[in-house]
C-alpha cells in the first residue's frame, strides 16, 4: 500500500518535472578559463588557424583529456579548434600492410571493427581498458596519441607496433615513426601548427602473436602498468621478431630493447621469457607515488611483460 | 574572446534554443540553462558516470563535453525517460529492485544502462558490470543495481522491444 502510493507520488514528480523545463538560471557554471572557439568543417581550414596561432591554441577531438584540463584551468589556451565539425577523418582504411584511422576515428567505433580485430588485434585487446564505454564513445585514437599521456594504453600499443602517425600543416605533410613522435608526459614531436590527421598501425603478420595486458586497481583507472607485446617465431620455431613495450614505468612508452635483443634468435621457453621480463624491467625508475611504490610498479612490469610474452606465443600458434 | 553562441538542440525529444559560451561544459548547461538538474555532478573530470546523458544515442559524460558542441544533436538526460504511460522500464526495475539509496548516481546509471539494453538487449551480467563499470555509487554496493539491470533487460526482453 505504501508502495503504491510513493510509486503514484513519484509519477506525478516525474511528469511534473518533463513539463517544467526549468526557469535559465542567470548564473551559468563557468569552470573553463575564456577562450576563442572554432569548429572549422574543413581540414585546410583547421591548419591556417594553426598556422596563425597554433603557439596558444588546443585542438580539441574527443575532449575526454582536454576538457578535464580546460575545467580545472590546468590548460589555458587562447583559441579551441574544435574538429568535431569536420566531415573527413573519421575512417577507418584498410590499406594494404597497414590500417589507417582518421584524426576522429572514435575509441568505440575501433572496438567494434571487425577489420581492427582481424588486421590489428592488438590494437583491439587494448581498446577496452581506456577508461570506460561512455569516455570510448568519445575518446579518438589521434587524440589519446597525440596527448602522450605516460599511463596511456594506445601510445604503448603504437610503439609495440611500429605505427606511424601523419602531420600535417600548411608548410606541407610528414610521417613520424612512433618510435621518434613520443618525447615526454603530454609532450611530442608534433609542432603547434601541426594537426595530426592519421595513425597507420601496421596490419599484423601470419604467425605474429600479440598481446596487452595492464594493472589498473579498478577497471578503467589508469594503469599502474601495462605492455604490449608482438612476437613471431621462424620456421624451425625460434623466435624471429619480438616487440615489447611498456607503459606507466617512465614519463613516456618504452620500448624494451634489452629484453627483445635476448629473445630474438632463441627458442621459446617460460625461462626465456622469465629472464626477459627481468632484463626488461631491471632498470626501469618508474614513479612512486600513493598507488604504488617503485619497486612495486617495477615487479608489476615484470609479471606483466612475462605474461604478455607468453600469451603473445601462444597466439602465434606454438607451444613450448 | 569567448562570445556566447546560440546552440540549437533537441533535448528529450522537443527542439530548444538557448545561448551560452563556448566554454561552458554540456552539464553545467543543461543544469543552469535548462533548468534540467536530474543530470547530477559528482568529480567533473570524467571519473564517476553521475554527469551520464545520451548525445544521439550514444552513452557520453556531459561534464567532458562543451555544449557548443551539442549544437544540432539530440541530447536525452533522465528527465526525458518517462512518458505519459510511466516511468521508463529501466526506472521501473530499478524501483522494484531497490537499485538505489541516496539517489545521486542513480540518473547516470539508469542511463548507461538505457544505452547498453539498446545496444545489447541480451546483456548478460559480465556485459552489465562491463557497462556499468564507469559509474560509481557510493551506498547501494552495486548488488542490487546489477539485480536492477538483470530485471530490465528480462523485462525488454518480454516486451520485445526497446524504448
Amino acid at each position: 500500500m505504501y508502495w503504491a502510493k510513493a510509486r503514484e507520488g513519484a509519477r506525478h514528480a516525474q511528469s511534473l518535472e518533463t513539463r517544467l523545463v526549468g526557469p535559465e538560471s542567470a548564473e551559468t557554471a563557468m569552470k573553463a578559463p575564456p577562450f576563442e572557439y572554432f569548429a572549422p568543417d574543413s581540414v585546410d581550414e583547421v591548419l591556417s588557424l594553426l598556422e596563425q596561432h597554433g603557439d596558444e591554441a588546443k585542438v580539441l577531438a574527443g575532449g575526454q583529456s582536454l576538457v578535464p584540463l580546460l575545467a580545472m584551468r590546468l590548460a589555458r589556451p587562447a583559441y579551441v579548434i574544435d574538429l568535431n565539425r569536420l566531415g573527413s577523418l573519421g575512417a577507418i582504411d584498410e590499406r594494404g600492410d597497414y590500417v589507417a584511422f582518421g584524426a576522429m576515428v572514435r575509441e568505440r567505433a575501433a572496438e567494434r571493427s571487425a577489420v581492427v580485430r582481424h588486421k590489428t588485434p592488438v590494437l583491439s585487446e587494448a581498446l577496452p581498458f581506456i577508461g570506460h564505454i561512455a569516455i570510448r564513445n568519445r575518446g579518438t585514437i589521434g587524440g589519446s596519441i597525440v596527448h602522450s599521456d605516460a599511463s596511456a594504453e594506445l601510445p604503448a600499443v603504437a610503439l609495440a607496433t611500429d605505427s606511424e602517425v601523419v602531420l600535417r600543416s600548411v608548410r606541407g605533410e610528414r610521417t613520424v615513426r612512433a618510435a621518434d613522435f613520443f618525447e615526454g608526459h603530454f609532450t611530442t614531436a608534433i609542432a603547434d601548427d601541426e594537426l595530426l590527421v592519421e595513425v597507420r598501425v601496421p596490419v599484423a603478420r601470419p604467425g605474429e602473436g600479440w598481446s596487452f595486458a595492464e594493472v589498473s586497481r579498478r577497471a578503467g583507472d589508469f594503469a599502474l602498468v601495462g605492455v604490449a607485446a608482438m612476437l613471431r617465431v621462424d620456421a624451425r620455431g625460434a623466435i624471429a621478431d619480438c616487440r615489447i613495450s611498456l607503459l606507466g614505468v617512465g614519463p613516456k612508452p618504452v620500448r624494451a630493447d634489452n629484453a627483445e635483443a635476448s629473445l630474438v634468435g632463441t627458442m621459446p621457453s617460460p625461462d626465456a621469457f622469465a629472464a626477459a621480463a627481468q632484463a626488461a624491467t631491471a632498470d626501469l625508475l618508474p614513479p612512486s607515488d600513493v598507488h604504488g611504490s617503485a619497486a612495486f610498479r617495477r615487479h608489476l612490469a615484470s609479471v606483466t611483460v612475462r605474461r604478455a610474452l607468453e600469451r603473445a606465443f601462444e597466439r602465434t600458434g606454438g607451444g613450448m | 574572446m569567448s562570445a556566447t553562441q546560440t546552440i540549437q538542440l533537441t533535448i528529450n525529444g522537443l527542439p530548444r534554443s538557448a545561448v551560452a559560451e563556448a566554454r561552458v561544459t554540456l552539464a553545467d548547461f543543461l543544469r543552469d540553462r535548462l533548468g534540467l538538474t536530474g543530470t547530477h555532478l559528482g568529480c567533473e573530470q570524467g571519473v564517476c558516470g553521475a554527469c551520464t546523458v545520451l548525445v544521439d544515442g550514444d552513452a557520453v559524460r556531459s561534464c567532458l563535453m562543451l555544449a557548443v558542441q551539442v549544437d544540432g544533436r539530440e541530447v536525452v538526460t533522465v528527465e526525458g525517460l518517462a512518458d505519459a504511460a510511466g516511468m521508463h522500464p529501466v526506472q521501473e526495475a530499478f524501483w522494484e529492485s531497490h537499485a538505489f539509496q541516496c539517489g545521486f548516481c542513480t540518473p547516470g546509471f539508469v542511463l548507461s544502462t538505457v544505452a547498453l539494453l539498446r545496444e545489447n538487449p541480451d546483456a548478460d551480467e559480465h556485459d552489465i558490470r562491463e557497462a556499468l563499470s564507469g559509474n560509481v555509487c557510493r551506498c547501494t554496493g552495486y548488488q542490487s543495481i546489477i539485480e536492477g539491470v538483470v530485471a530490465a533487460a528480462r523485462a525488454a526482453r518480454e516486451v520485445g522491444g526497446q524504448r
